[in-house]
């Protein structure tokens, strides 16, 4: 199936600086949720940017649902919706006022009844006829995603949707992404939150210093790069690793009371085996626990080792 | 919410956005937009059309008050033109709200249809307001109604176009004010708006005929009581000549993305 959005060769530079970004390949596919991580500055709001229009590449060729979104812009930035990082907003219109110049400017006729329904989905109906001054910086950013969604785009881009929001909405938002991606829309977010990609995304991809490390499903991602540890609470300390251990790849923690056996996730390692040989050697531990990488790991261990 | 969509090939309902957002910004700051030129205005007739001016001798037959109209209208309209055009694409710069114009199908050309279309009719509408307050104060006589009509609208284009430009250009509040301040009020007041160019020493009108102002003055003037200090197709070409730089500077901008998309 031909990708949504397809990303080729793209280079940013920016004219008083280093690149932006250095040659991003992507392709994301029609439907899924594609969660974007990346340190500060790694180039992932420069990479929306480019993508929506806001930024022009150095190098390099974007495709919205097959248009390019440089010579064919009218087409590629129809189906586009964005909400920006920064709560960038009018202060003197009204909600209903902002959110129907938004739809118009992006060249769908008037549907108050469809404006309607999302000032209803966004728990913003009652602030219909408020100034946006007067609203908090949370229903700012409701008001920001509602005109991002005010002319029914295909593809949404969510740059740090939840940054210093409260956990009710971002609850509500999660369950808004949720049901756009029933409806089919593809949703792209940046996020700083890592549980937040491993809660909702399909796929991640990880951008450091303007380069993609890595994209994969976040499954396959887990599996591939993350890590098990199985930490044993010793009853008597040891001084070091006995030699006879040696072979396991084995840590010694806490003064010497934790023996920590770090594994790939695949399965592939025989624990029994390990829990004789210890039985075998006189070492016995009054506790065991497992603890598997998160997300947050494995892009902590992505992003340090490049840097 | 994925039903098919193409934007047509001109896309009306964003310039009609972009229209009804800058006019209801105008009509939020009525007293400002409206009624601030329509005293300014006022108290120059007073001052000069009733105070000094029934002391003074009338110029090409017409009495001072009524001279100075054609002028006064135009001091005007070439400064809310500017005003208004620039603020009008400086504010989504400066609060980010940019982020949307440029993100969504609409073609330079539709934007600046939409901007430079508000402020233009905000100006055209302004200048008659002045003219009934003007008439008022002095009698008045309008030999080219058309014309006068087409040369207001024309010369509102023209400067709202420029005044687009300006406010793209501007980095600042500084920037938008440097423009109007240094080079338009001086341009104007030297540009035969309270006198005939003929009454200056010969040098000093030859130098005159290098102020732009002196021709829209003077156009706008013979539209008014069929008298102009310059020919009237001059007067012309510099409008649709100076027109075609701001829309050419417009295109350039777009192109580049100057100060738009870094």
């Amino acid at each position: 199936m031909r990708p949504v959005i397809s990303i080729q060769q793209l280079h940013k530079r920016y004219a008083s600086g280093p690149a932006a970004l250095k040659g991003i390949d992507l392709d994301i596919r029609k439907g899924e949720i594609f969660a974007l991580l990346g340190p500060n500055g790694a180039g992932k709001t420069t990479l929306i940017n480019v993508v929506c229009g806001i930024v022009t590449a150095s190098a390099g060729k974007v495709f919205a649902d097959g248009h390019d979104v440089t010579r064919d812009y009218r087409a590629a930035r129809a189906k586009i919706g964005l909400v920006p990082q920064e709560l960038s907003t009018d202060a003197f219109e009204t909600v209903w006022a902002t959110v129907t110049f938004s739809r118009g400017l992006f060249g769908r006729a008037p549907n108050p009844p469809y404006i309607e329904s999302l000032l209803r989905d966004l728990s913003l109906d009652d602030k219909r006829n408020a100034r946006i001054m007067t609203l908090s910086g949370g229903m700012k950013r409701r008001v920001m995603i509602a005109k991002a969604l005010s002319h029914e785009p295909e593809i949404l881009f969510l740059d740090e949707p939840t940054a210093g929001v409260d956990v009710e909405l971002r609850r509500d938002m999660w369950a808004l992404v949720r049901g756009l991606r029933e409806q089919g829309v593809t949703i792209i977010l940046t996020t700083h939150y890592i549980e937040e990609a491993e809660e909702m995304a399909d796929r991640i991809g990880v951008i450091n210093d303007g380069s993609l490390i890595v994209v994969d499903d976040k499954a396959a991602l887990i599996n591939k790069l993350g890590k098990k540890q199985l930490t044993l609470q010793l009853r008597e300390p040891l001084r070091g690793i006995p030699a006879d251990l040696a072979a396991w790849g084995l840590d010694l923690k806490a003064d010497g009371s934790e023996l920590v056996f770090t594994y790939d996730i695949d399965h592939s390692i025989d624990i029994s085996a390990l829990v004789r040989r210890l039985h075998e050697l006189s070492i016995e531990f009054s506790d065991m626990h497992t603890r598997q990488s998160t997300l947050e790991d494995i892009f902590v261990s992505l992003v340090s080792k490049r840097r | 919410m994925t039903r098919p969509f193409a934007v047509p090939r001109f896309n009306r309902y964003g310039v009609l956005a972009i229209y009804k957002f800058e006019i209801a910004r105008a009509l939020r700051t009525l007293v400002q937009s409206l009624v601030t030129p329509v005293i300014t205005t006022s108290l120059y007739f007073i001052v000069f059309g009733s105070a000094i001016g029934s002391r003074m001798h009338s110029v090409d037959g017409v009495s001072y008050g009524a001279f100075i109209v054609p002028g006064l209208i135009m001091l005007t309209l070439f400064t809310e033109s500017i005003t208004n055009a620039s603020f009008g694409i400086f504010y989504p710069k400066f609060t980010g709200t940019i982020y949307e114009l440029l993100s969504a199908p609409v073609s330079p050309l539709e934007i600046v249809i939409g901007y430079v279309g508000a402020a233009a009719s905000k100006s055209v509408t302004l200048g008659l307001v002045i003219l009934s307050t003007a008439a008022l104060y002095v009698p008045m006589r309008i030999q080219h109604p058309e014309a006068m009509v087409a040369l207001l609208a024309l010369t509102a284009a023209t400067f709202s176009l420029f005044g687009f430009i300006i406010g793209i250009w501007a980095k600042g509040w500084e920037q938008m004010q440097v423009i109007p301040a240094l080079v338009l009020t001086p341009l104007t007041f030297l540009g035969g708006a309270f006198y005939s160019i003929d009454m200056l020493p010969p040098a000093w009108r030859t130098f005159s005929l290098f102020n732009p102002a002196v021709y829209l003055i003077n156009a706008f003037r013979w539209s008014f009581y069929g008298r102009t200090d310059v020919g009237i197709g001059i007067s012309l070409a510099f409008t649709l000549g100076f027109f075609a730089v701001c829309a050419g500077v417009v295109a350039w901008i777009f192109r580049s993305g100057y100060r738009l998309k870094n």
